[in-house]
């Protein structure tokens, strides 16, 4: 800042970013799911028509992070309560971020609902495979043998099910306009899961139905790894079970051409 | 505008169309279906959001996203379906917002019947959904009635930032009678300041019902009672009849006091002093009216459909300035004015339940009666 070089600037805070330190811990990746929803808000320049709604989860907070107005939802309801706002307010930019007992578990009724009404709102998925805020526990999203706080000796599936495949699941509804699965655990995969995260808010843009952006995430705390094993463990446990890929892309956002990302 | 001959889950909500109603999100159950079904086509006709929810529990969270913009927005249950928004309602009640519902109440508990009842008396005024909050109630006890609450309790909810439900019987959604429909209102145009509508050219607003901090729980918890207080002090509403001179007063809402009504007239026309004290908010409760009447009265009867509900409430105002008697009917069924007429004459002939708890008494009675 305040450089009298020719230092060129390459990376700045979002302006839909507060200047808060944020509560998540080392190695989350929250923080970077967040920065990407918030760059691609300047880039796109919806500031002032976005209204974002928070989950019950270690993202309850994100409103403190995000310059934006915000609401907050009952733990699995937020697909509900965007809907009632995009209803209302049909030109302004709805986006729902949760985690996976957020959404996959308590709220999959509303999931389900709001994608298969096609409705003009985008989710941003948090995929971690373990219940974050609450101190651990099994996640419908959690691996087979998976040893969390209420799985202490491993996911059993015979009892407890199979991990639920949400970007598949929602790409089979007709109303789902742009449905992906993309991760965080490396910079190439960041930088594609930005890309998403703009092709996911185009669709809405677009009214061109559901769009969900899967993000598979890491929880080092929980997890009980190091940030960089955790890391790790998404590439070579979480990709496998949660392929990378477009489960849903309707035809009109295919060939889209972006405009350049505003100068900031 | 001309009386027209109107069902009482239309009249409830054309009369919230007509108050400008925005949005409205629902779910069929029997018996309030009429009121979705008539928003289904009404409020598309008028441009204005409809959508049939995948569940009551969707209904409410929908309603309340719509209500964080600062539009006007209700849904409608009955008692099951109502017990599914309870989640809901104490999130909307803890981030203050105005929420309209209206609860045509079945016979219960669990998933009961689909007859008429007063069953929710207890869920709906002294809360439901978790923690410390209070709702403006009001019961109709006839469609024209219906239809008047229903406009006042947007008025209301805006006012204080607050739920409003209107709680009816089966009853009143699906009896017909003539009633008059007020003129359609415009729908707003402007918006409070703690509506979150997109922060355009202003800072941004967030509107949640969490405060991690228990002080600033505390703080909250404090502004919604005070608010409460300013509720009691200006929202008591109710119908006397035939009271200057009666020495025994029924206490019944809705359907349970327009019968009691009946039963009061031909009480007086065979000249035994009774008149009714019919409360029209629950919540607030006329507790002051209440007590004046038990401090004049020899005796007051509490009829409910239901096994008692309001019938602490009564006691508690009452404050021991008179006897309070009982007399219900239970799971979906509406009683005679002949039964609460046969009530009026033992009081009046001096013959009181012994004990406690009148509803002892009153269940001895009543076993006689239906076996």
């Amino acid at each position: 800042m305040g450089s009298t070089n020719s230092a060129q600037v390459v990376y700045r805070r979002p302006e839909a970013f507060t200047d808060t330190p944020t509560h998540y811990c080392p190695g989350c990746t929250h923080g970077i799911a967040h920065r990407l929803v918030a760059e691609v808000i300047d880039e796109m320049g919806l500031r002032e028509k976005t209204i974002g709604v928070a989950p019950v989860g270690c993202a309850v907070f994100a409103y403190n992070y995000f310059d934006l107005d915000f609401v907050e939802a009952a733990h699995g309801r937020a697909p509900a309560m965007a809907t009632g706002i995009k209803r209302v307010l049909p030109d302004r930019t709805v986006f729902t971020y949760q985690g996976d007992g957020d959404l996959a578990s308590i709220g999959m009724a509303e999931i389900m609902h709001c994608a298969a009404r096609g409705e003009n709102i985008t989710v941003i998925f948090i995929n971690n495979a373990i219940y974050g805020m609450t101190g651990g526990q099994m996640a419908p999203t959690s691996l087979p043998n998976q040893k969390t706080t209420s799985s202490p000796l491993g996911r059993d599936v015979e009892q407890t099910g199979y991990p639920l495949h949400m970007a598949e699941a929602i790409a089979t509804l007709d109303g789902a306009g742009y449905v992906v699965r993309r991760s965080l655990h490396d910079p190439k995969n960041i930088r594609q899961a930005k890309k998403a995260i703009r092709l996911a808010f185009e669709a809405q843009q677009r009214n061109l139905g559901f769009s969900m952006v899967e993000l598979l995430s890491t929880c080092p705390t929980n997890w009980g790894m190091t940030p960089q094993a955790a890391l790790k463990w998404v590439e070579e446990h979480m990709i496998p079970v949660y392929p990378l890929d477009d489960f849903k892309v309707t035809p009109a956002l295919a060939g889209l051409r972006l405009q350049a990302p505003r100068e900031g | 505008m001309p009386r027209e001959l109107l069902k009482g889950n239309i009249a409830m909500a054309e009369a919230a169309v007509r108050a400008g109603l925005q949005a409205y999100f629902g779910y069929p159950i029997t018996p309030q279906t009429e009121l979705l079904e008539w928003m289904s086509q009404r409020m598309p006709e008028l441009g204005r959001a409809f959508l049939q929810a995948e569940s009551e529990v969707a209904a409410i969270n929908m309603v309340y996203g719509a209500a964080c913009t600062g539009a006007r927005v209700m849904t409608s249950s009955s008692s099951p379906g109502v017990s599914l928004m309870m989640e809901g309602l104490s999130y909307i009640a803890g981030t203050e917002l105005p929420v309209v519902l209206i609860d045509v109440m079945r016979g219960g508990p669990g998933l009961g019947n689909i007859a008429p009842s007063q069953g929710d008396y207890n869920q709906i005024v002294h809360g439901g959904g978790h923690g410390d909050y209070h709702s403006i109630v009001l019961a109709p006890a006839s469609v024209q009635e219906a239809i008047d609450l229903t406009v006042l309790s947007f008025d209301l909810a805006e006012k204080y930032r607050s739920i409003v439900v209107v709680i009816a019987d089966g009853n009143i959604g699906q009896m017909m009678e003539p009633a008059e429909l007020p003129p359609m209102q415009p729908v707003k145009e402007t918006y409070p300041d703690w509506a979150v509508r997109g922060a355009e050219g202003r800072e941004r607003r967030v509107l949640s019902s969490i405060y991690l901090n228990p002080d600033e729980e505390e703080a909250a918890n404090i502004r919604m009672f005070e608010r409460w207080q300013q509720i009691q002090a200006n929202e008591v509403r109710y119908k006397e009849y035939y009271m200057d001179d009666a020495e025994i007063v029924i206490v019944g809402f809705g359907t349970a006091g327009r019968i009691s009504l009946s039963a009061v007239r031909a009480a007086r026309a065979a000249g035994i002093r009774v008149g009714l004290l019919r409360p029209v908010t629950l919540s607030p409760f006329p507790t002051a009216q209440v007590r004046e009447a038990a401090s004049r009265a020899r005796a007051l009867l509490v009829v409910e459909m239901n096994t008692g509900q309001m019938l602490r409430d009564v006691q508690l105002a009452a404050a021991g300035l008179a006897p309070v008697e009982f007399y219900g009917r239970l799971g979906g069924v509406t009683p005679f004015p002949d039964e609460i007429l046969a009530e009026i004459q033992r009081l009046a002939k001096g013959s009181f339940s012994a004990g406690d708890d009148p509803r002892n008494a009153w269940l001895q009675r009543l076993r006689a009666a239906v076996n």
